[in-house]
């Protein structure tokens, strides 16, 4: 290699270590700061505590606000995978006329701007009755989180070998057993780390939250925007803290599976 | 085995959400946020739960007509309790979206100053908005004195901030520009008044910020965001009590001061908690309970004599300051709030 | 779902197979797009139809008809010159003082705000001023009350208000409003700002999208380089912010980017600055902030892209005696333009709907078309206006998700390109 190439090579892992760290920094921040004993945002933190962890526990909204993250969550993945998933066998399993435009309407709410969603379901919910409350929020990010189900499902099935299937069938299992037994085990991986999505999805979701809850129905990123707009204290940055370490653990899940998935291949993430 | 448990997980959920509407809501009153609604919280919401054993659950907002009548949109509202500006509470109560209280069960017009009676709302806190800055920058040197000073980016480099909106800017702006305080409102009247009051800020806007909820402004004078800002007033003097910080308020620069009521919104399902809730609010002995904590000044005239003098130096209507201070002028901001606010948008989105 | 088996009593004819299997396949498709319509029930119900309900929005008009029906009768019969005859006057002033009783002369209040900020306190006033019996001289009696009845552009803004439908929004939405002859005209300065919003989501969007390709291409082409254990270690940190909340990202930044935060701090101690930069609630921040959430989006499509390239065609052009430039040029970067326009789109896309992030580490000159639609559904009301900006906006975003469809291919979006 000449000269130029080792100088290249060089700005090339410094450029790389340069983006990396401006993507980890963020994150790395707020992690020591929260361990202040100190009031005060800043660097160097005058000493370490579990202060701002004690007020996190301590305080009832944030823990109304996990309950109504996760029931949302937990409520809106179960819709979004169950039909996702149906879709994505449906997609797999034929071509036929306008399969793409069906295609591009099922995976729209990943790209329809959030704003437009929160405001045209804030309009329409509200004549409907379920304007505020959790039930309105739960089926938009149903529809919000389905997409990726289908998205993750869908790449699963493409290696998915159907004459697996065929042959189960051919064996003489009657066709609720060949899903059961053979399509579904098959497909768990991308189904589960769709619902991973869908669950981050709905979990981290905030504008539609912002238009269709009310001070009870209030979401964690609700909460936490309300705090970061108001009071930027240090329990906010515990809050983000136990965050972070919740998408370390969501990551790992994903990873793990995408690694337990990969002889099938195809699902990217 | 996974199914069955998720299987039991989703009818779960699904009852939980299923159940959700049918249960009344709790009561839930909406403030101003921050250390002010701390100190409510404190001598109000909880008390009061505790007494009634009803649960109290809490919103904050920056105010604005607009959120009112969203609001009322269609269903019930979100909100039973909230605490407005006054010509919110005008606006709102010719709108029909604010209901008529019950005079009674709060003692009688009489008991209050003329300025916090209306139809649909009580006066809670006479407050205000004032100059503060942080102290402790400006040892060994003149502290801001003037809102002269806040438009003087020269001697006083560094940012400001104000809150987002034409009122209290529009005053500031003129206040500034040398009008004196009882001709503020007359000068705004005119079209030429309302371009002049643009025009001072327009010359300082390149270091403005602007803030919306009452919290901010001690947030941006203790993370040395700005080196001044306009400020409720409350909020300064509680930084310095709880945070052991050093802001100081330059009350003879001039500051605008006015009544905040709070009122129930018409559609709230739960108007008899929400009366009973306010009631509890404006009784003397309750009120009296809030100007060592935050130094607002009490509406009820029985809570006045309450407040010792060294709580009382730090509220607007201390006989030191009160001759700095103007009245908000509710009957032009009613008028003009919106039609303001929309050239405000346009010119500060620009 | 049973597999229908053709009858094998006689050997069919080829033609009878063949129609056989066309009839098997189009229940086989039947069947298979009966299995998408649950999500795709449910998605016209939650999701498209709401969104279809919006756009109707940006366009109704029923609030007068609604709280004042006669007067709306009256005011389409009327030919729009000068002001209206009495009758119409005296059907109008007898309606707003029994609306304003009703408590539901606000909504035609706001209405006609819409058209005229100034006119909601206007008639708000002139319906509590007005008498309970329509009086005898209706257009005196209210031009008494304010000067304003007196002039002829209120009255053609009611008359406005009495149509079916309106174009009041989409035009105001393009900075365009109807003069006093009907003619659409561009709206006066000062009221006129959304076209430069709407520049101004451009500009940030474009400036985000290739911020993010400056910085993920080399990144990208490292991690494709490297064996791929370490990419995948050293991927883990393009994926953890991607999977960390949106709101713990944004307070990160206004932390590390404050006056007295740890940038600041740092450039100072390296004597790189005197004084604090301005780094947050202003533009600077709202860029680095979204550069920083979209980023994964970027990286990942050009990842998978440059893993596909076999490593032999660049090393080929080399052994050819190319130098490692031209190498690169002419053979490796062709190949990774479908990732570049696959990243460089969806970055595109997703930016120009944020909202979140420049609320909050923005300015008031920093805010996008996204803001605008918050701001006037949640804090002024005027849903025709929220639904007409966020048609502009739709429109953009579909345009873009069509050319997506056709650059990229749709079976490709999303979950890491």
């Amino acid at each position: 290699m000449t000269g130029g190439g080792r100088i290249g090579g060089f700005l090339l892992w410094a450029w790389t270590a340069l983006v990396l760290a401006f993507l980890i920094l963020p994150l790395l921040v707020v992690v020591p700061i929260s361990f202040s004993s100190g009031a005060f945002l800043t660097f160097p933190i005058p000493g370490l505590s579990l202060r701002w962890y004690a007020t996190l526990w301590n305080e009832a909204v944030w823990w109304r606000a996990t309950a109504n993250s996760l029931v949302v969550g937990t409520a809106a993945t179960l819709i979004a995978t169950l039909l996702g998933t149906l879709a994505a066998l449906g997609l797999a399993r034929a071509s036929f006329r306008g399969k793409g435009l069906l295609t591009a309407v099922l995976i729209s709410p990943m790209i329809v701007p959030l704003i437009i969603v929160a405001a045209g379901t804030y309009f329409f919910f509200l004549r409907l009755g379920i304007g505020s409350g959790l039930v309105g929020l739960t089926l938009a990010h149903a529809a919000l989180g389905a997409p990726f189900v289908l998205v993750t499902v869908g790449a699963t099935l493409k290696s998915f070998d159907a004459n697996l299937a065929r042959a189960a069938a051919g064996l003489g299992a009657p066709p609720a057993t060949v899903l059961r037994r053979v399509t579904v085990p098959l497909i768990a991986p991308g189904m589960v780390s769709g619902a991973l999505f869908a669950f981050i999805t709905s979990f981290d979701e905030l504008v539609v939250a912002l238009f269709l809850t009310g001070p009870s129905e209030r979401t964690l990123p609700r909460q936490m925007f309300d705090g970061i707009r108001e009071n930027l204290s240090p329990t906010l940055l515990a809050a983000a803290t136990i965050l972070v370490l919740l998408s370390v653990v969501l990551l790992s899940l994903a990873e793990w599976l995408r690694r337990r998935g990969l002889k099938n291949r195809g699902i990217r993430a | 085995m996974i199914k069955p448990l998720s299987l039991g997980f989703a009818a779960a959920t699904l009852g939980f959400l299923l159940a959700g509407p049918v249960q009344a809501r709790d009561l839930t009153v909406t403030s101003w946020g921050g250390a002010y609604q701390d100190a409510q919280r404190e001598i109000y919401f909880e008390p009061f739960a505790e007494k009634t054993g009803d649960k109290v659950v809490e919103d904050s907002w920056n105010g604005g007509i607009g959120v009112l009548r969203a609001k009322n949109e269609g269903g019930e509202s979100a909100w039973d309790v909230v605490q407005v500006e006054a010509d919110e509470l005008v606006q709102g109560c010719e709108e029909g979206i604010l209901e008529p209280l019950d005079w009674q069960e709060l003692g009688g017009e009489d008991a209050y100053l003329d300025t916090a009676v209306n139809e649909c709302g009580v006066g809670t806190i006479v407050w205000a908005t004032v100059l503060a800055y942080d102290a402790a920058k400006f040892e060994g040197k003149e502290a801001p004195s003037s809102w002269a000073d806040f438009f003087d980016t020269k001697t006083f480099p560094g940012k400001r901030a104000l809150r987002k909106g034409p009122r209290q800017s529009f005053e500031f702006a003129l206040m500034a520009d040398g009008v004196p305080l009882e001709k503020v409102y007359e000068v705004l009247q005119t079209k030429e008044g309302v371009e002049r009051a643009f025009k001072k800020l327009d010359s300082i806007k390149d270091d403005l910020i602007w803030w919306e909820a009452g919290a901010q402004p001690p947030q941006l004078l203790a993370s040395g965001e700005v080196v001044m800002t306009s400020a409720y007033n409350g909020r300064i003097t509680a930084a310095n009590q709880e945070e052991g910080r050093d802001f100081g308020i330059a009350w003879d620069a001039g500051f605008v001061y006015q009544i905040d009521s709070l009122v129930i919104p018409s559609n709230s399902p739960n108007k008899k908690e929400a009366m009973d809730l306010i009631a509890f609010m404006v009784a003397p002995e309750n009120q009296a309970k809030m100007p060592p904590k935050i130094p607002y000044g009490p509406t009820n005239k029985a809570a006045l004599d309450q407040v010792p003098p060294e709580v009382s130096k730090n509220t607007p209507t201390d006989e030191a300051n009160l001759p700095h201070g103007l009245f908000f002028d509710r009957d032009y901001w009613v008028d003009h709030t919106e039609a303001m606010t929309e050239r405000f948008n346009a010119w500060a989105s620009q | 779902m049973s597999e229908t088996v053709a009858p094998l009593a006689a050997p069919p004819s080829s033609g009878a197979i063949r129609r056989a299997k066309r009839r098997s396949d189009r229940a086989r498709a039947w069947r298979a797009f009966g299995l998408t319509l649950p999500l795709l029930g449910f998605l016209l119900v939650f999701f498209l139809l709401p969104i279809a309900d919006m756009l109707r929005l940006a366009v109704a008009n029923d609030e007068l008809a609604r709280a004042m029906p006669a007067a709306a009768t009256a005011l389409r019969g009327w030919d729009g010159e000068g002001l209206p005859p009495e009758e119409v006057a005296r059907t109008l002033a007898g309606e707003m003082r029994a609306a304003y009783e009703a408590r539901t002369l606000a909504d035609v209040a706001k209405r006609l705000n819409n058209d005229n900020p100034g006119y909601r306190s206007m008639l708000m006033a002139t319906g509590r001023k007005l008498p309970d019996a329509p009086p005898d001289d209706a257009l005196g009696a209210l031009a008494a009350i304010d000067d304003a009845w007196n002039n002829p552009a209120l009255w053609q803004a009611f008359r406005r208000a009495a149509a079916p439908w309106t174009d009041l929004y989409v035009l105001q939405s393009l900075d365009l409003e109807r003069g006093p002859d009907g003619a659409i005209q561009a709206r006066p300065e000062g009221q006129a700002v959304y076209r430069i919003i709407l520049w101004r989501t451009f500009e940030i969007s474009l400036l985000v999208t290739l911020a993010c390709l400056v910085l993920a291409y080399p990144l990208a082409y490292k991690l494709a380089h490297l064996d791929e254990g370490t990419a995948n270690l050293l991927m883990i940190l393009v994926l953890l912010p991607f999977w960390t909340s949106l709101l713990v990202r944004s307070a990160a930044w206004i932390v590390l980017l404050q006056r007295e935060g740890p940038i600041n701090g740092f450039l100072q101690s390296i004597g790189l600055i005197d004084a604090p930069l301005a780094l947050v609630f202003n533009r600077t921040g709202v860029l680095i902030a979204m550069t920083h959430v979209l980023l994964p989006f970027m990286v990942l499509p050009l990842y998978a892209v440059m893993r596909g390239i076999p490593k032999s065609h660049v090393r080929a052009a080399l052994s050819l005696g190319s130098t490692p430039f031209t190498a690169f040029r002419r053979v490796f970067l062709p190949q990774t333009l479908p990732g570049i326009g696959a990243g460089a789109l969806l970055v595109f896309i997703l930016a120009i709907g944020y909202y979140i992030t420049p609320a909050l580490v923005g300015g008031a000159d920093d805010q996008m078309l996204a803001y605008f639609v918050a701001f006037f559904t949640l804090q002024t009301v005027n849903w025709g206006m929220a639904a007409a900006l966020a048609s502009v906006l739709l429109v953009a975003v579909t345009a873009l998700y069509f050319l997506y469809a056709r650059v990229v291919g749709i079976d490709r979006i999303g979950v890491g390109g």
